[in-house]
């Protein structure tokens, strides 16, 4: 597995277009929210991010609770909640649900939870159509590929893959100018709308208080899917529940923002069950499908039980210096940046990718863009922790165990470290005060090559510190 | 049963009993400044325009009706069932289709009309937002199928930002089963955060605030 994910990051590292790809979309995602959240255009910023994170925390820890007020209120409205525990449970559901109803075609808006359990591959084993309706995510479901940002999902794709793509599988002729695109993408998709049984969404938040799936977006596509279908299906992990109707004053201020730079999304739609008595459209059932999928292995641990405090903004990603070299398709699952490498091994066990937690250079800026306050470098400490930890109980890697238990001893030893840093300098290279790309030979030991072969090595100073502090 | 392992690994894990109280949440502070009616117009309209919508203060409703009307000319038209749109006369205009009532007969003539107007039931002045509740005096799919969005809105209609929305209408599940805001035409940036406006929902918008 690790080397799998070794490959993928240099594979993403030696292509220089999907750099410049990855480093523009980022660098432009970055630049829009620094301007939505200055002090002129949002003043209490600071204070949002804080009552987020109290609200998310008093959600979690409280989420029972919840969960069957939640469920209590999608019933007074005539919906009807369904819990799953995995991804057969959620396709068993919506197979069952589609063979009652003699449902063919499913259309379906963005949705990362149901990305989570392949939902349609799933389906279409059972021969129902299911067309994602996102623009980037129809695109992304043509070429077979998992999305390689949580909101900007084709950002590797240029629009020339795009015309490639949709001459081939829509057999169109070849169309590179991207608002001609998205009319033969709009067009297509504007038949399937209108022919669809079934509309899946997935949920923002699900608002306890109001029985209510809120959904934010920009093209229109998740409107159309839970208004033109008689029947809408959202796809929602449980934790992704806020209290009160009024708590959308806090998070739709931070997301929208966090993501895009946007204020708020071009559309919110808070939808609270069927069409009622009177109303003239919308669908006729209403189902909200609360995933579990390892949730609940996650609750249990208190010191990470922040990770399900995201409210999936994007924004830890653009930020990080990892992120923006190794992309999203290194990732090991459909959650990538700092918030999937805290949430992948937790989600499916440590072990899945144990070097996911240490692929980042704990810089914190992660934690300082994110809207509700999740404190992922700490996670990742605690990850690396149990992955350590793990690795001592089966016994592997005993020589980084034995090279750090002699470094602590050195350090805690003056004398003994003066002497080792003594006969290290010697070895060291100097050549002309020059920063060295590779080892001399005497240093040329696997796990030092291994280090060096991705770092510089500084040059050995004539005088260390030592000497030079005690000449003062 | 799903639901009951799924909740009892919840409990489990938080270290709670079915049916254990909860503490009081957390309160939010929505702020709702004070803001002269003018001055809410100006921002809505301004905010419409930065969005790249096209906006109207109509004096009178004969204003709003004249408005409409040159942007209808050579196109046709579904109005929704508000009041509002009546006593504008908007309903009257030459090809404008209105009085429905029927899901199907509608979102037949949504899916090929050029022009959906609508009412809205609140707009929002710092972001310049339309807050659309279904109702049968408006339906969902008419500010959404067809390629332009022309809402006509009642200046009282305006009110400061989504803080306001939210102390009028704490629970708006209780009025309806969908709250739609709609900020701006609709857009996408997935091919190359290069934007396009239209790609599912109306490419077109115009607000007009009457009175």
């Amino acid at each position: 597995m690790s080397a799998t994910f070794d490959e993928k990051v240099h594979t993403t590292l030696a292509d220089a277009n999907l750099q410049l790809a990855i480093y523009k979309a980022t660098a432009r995602l970055i630049d829009h929210r620094k301007h939505a959240v200055t002090a002129a255009a949002l003043p209490d910023y600071q204070e949002l991010r804080t009552q987020a994170n109290a609200l998310k925390k008093h959600t979690i820890d409280h989420l029972d609770y919840y969960l069957e007020q939640f469920e209590a209120n999608v019933t007074a409205h005539g919906g009807k909640v369904v819990y799953c525990q995995d991804a057969t449970e959620v396709a068993d559901f919506v197979l069952g649900l589609a063979k009652e109803r003699g449902a063919h075609l499913i259309v379906k808006s963005k949705s990362m939870t149901t990305e989570e359990v392949d939902l349609n591959e799933r389906l279409e084993h059972h021969d129902l159509e299911s067309v994602e309706t996102d623009l980037g995510e129809y695109i992304l479901q043509l070429a077979h590929q998992r999305p390689y940002h949580i909101v900007a999902p084709a950002l590797h794709l240029t629009r020339y893959d795009v015309g490639d793509l949709f001459a081939r599988t829509l057999g169109v002729a070849n169309e590179t100018v991207v608002e001609k695109q998205a009319l033969i993408a709009r067009a297509v998709l504007r038949q399937k709308f209108l022919a669809a049984d079934i509309g899946i969404s997935g949920a923002n938040f699900l608002v306890a208080d109001s029985g209510a799936v809120l959904l934010v977006e920009n093209e229109g596509n998740a409107r159309l899917t839970t208004s033109a279908p008689k029947i809408h299906i959202a796809v929602a992990g449980i934790e992704k529940l806020i209290p009160r109707a009024q708590d959308l004053a806090v998070f739709l201020k931070l997301l929208g923002r966090s993501a895009t730079g946007q204020a708020l999304t071009v559309y919110t739609s808070f939808l609270s069950g069927p069409r009622r008595a009177g109303e003239i459209d919308g669908p006729e059932e209403f189902y909200v499908v609360l995933l579990d999928n390892g949730r609940t292995k996650l609750l249990a641990d208190a010191g990470k039980r922040e990770s399900l405090y995201c409210i999936r903004c994007g924004a830890c990603l653009n930020h990080c210096p990892v992120y923006r070299k190794i992309g999203g398709h290194s990732f090991p699952w459909v959650y990538s940046g700092p918030i999937g490498a805290i949430i992948t091994p937790q989600f499916m066990g440590i072990e899945h990718e144990p070097s996911l937690p240490f692929a980042s250079s704990l810089c914190g800026a992660c934690a300082e863009v994110c809207p509700v306050k999740i404190d992922i470098p700490k996670v990742l400490l605690d990850l690396r922790t149990e992955v350590k930890q793990a690795e001592e109980r089966r016994g592997v890697n005993r020589l980084e165990r034995l090279v750090f238990k002699i470094w602590a001893w050195v350090m805690c030893h003056p004398r003994i470290y003066e002497m080792a840093a003594r006969m290290a300098a010697g070895v060291a290279p100097s050549e002309n005060g020059k920063w060295l790309r590779s080892a001399p030979a005497a240093m040329n030991l696997p796990p030092v090559r291994a280090w060096l072969s991705q770092r510089d090595l500084p040059p050995a100073p004539a005088k260390s510190f030592r000497e030079l502090w005690r000449k003062r | 049963m799903s639901r009951d392992a799924i909740l009892n690994k919840v409990r489990t894990a938080l270290g709670r009993n079915s049916g254990q109280g909860i503490a009081e949440p957390p309160q939010v502070r929505l702020r709702v400044d004070e803001v002269d009616t003018e001055t809410r117009i100006a921002s809505l309209l301004r905010a419409v325009e930065a969005l790249a919508g096209k906006s109207r203060r109509a004096a009178t409703t004969a204003d709003a009706r004249a408005y409409v009307g040159a942007v209808l000319v050579g196109k046709t038209a579904v109005a929704s069932n508000a009041p509002f749109l009546r006593e504008c006369g908007i309903v009257e205009l030459a090809g404008v289709q209105s009085g429905f009532t029927d899901a199907a007969a509608l979102r037949a003539l949504c899916a090929t009309a050029d022009v959906g107007i609508t009412s809205a039931d609140y707009a929002l002045a710092d972001t310049g937002t339309l807050v659309m509740l279904a109702s049968p005096a408006e339906a969902r799919l008419i500010s959404l199928l067809p390629p332009m969005h022309i809402a006509v809105v009642p200046k009282d209609r305006v009110l400061s930002g989504l803080d306001e929305l939210l102390t009028i209408l704490p629970r708006p599940a209780e009025q309806t089963s969908s709250m739609v805001l709609i900020t701006g035409p609709s857009r996408t940036a997935d091919i190359e955060q290069i934007l396009v406006r239209g790609v599912h929902g109306p490419g077109e918008i115009h607000v007009v605030v009457v009175g």
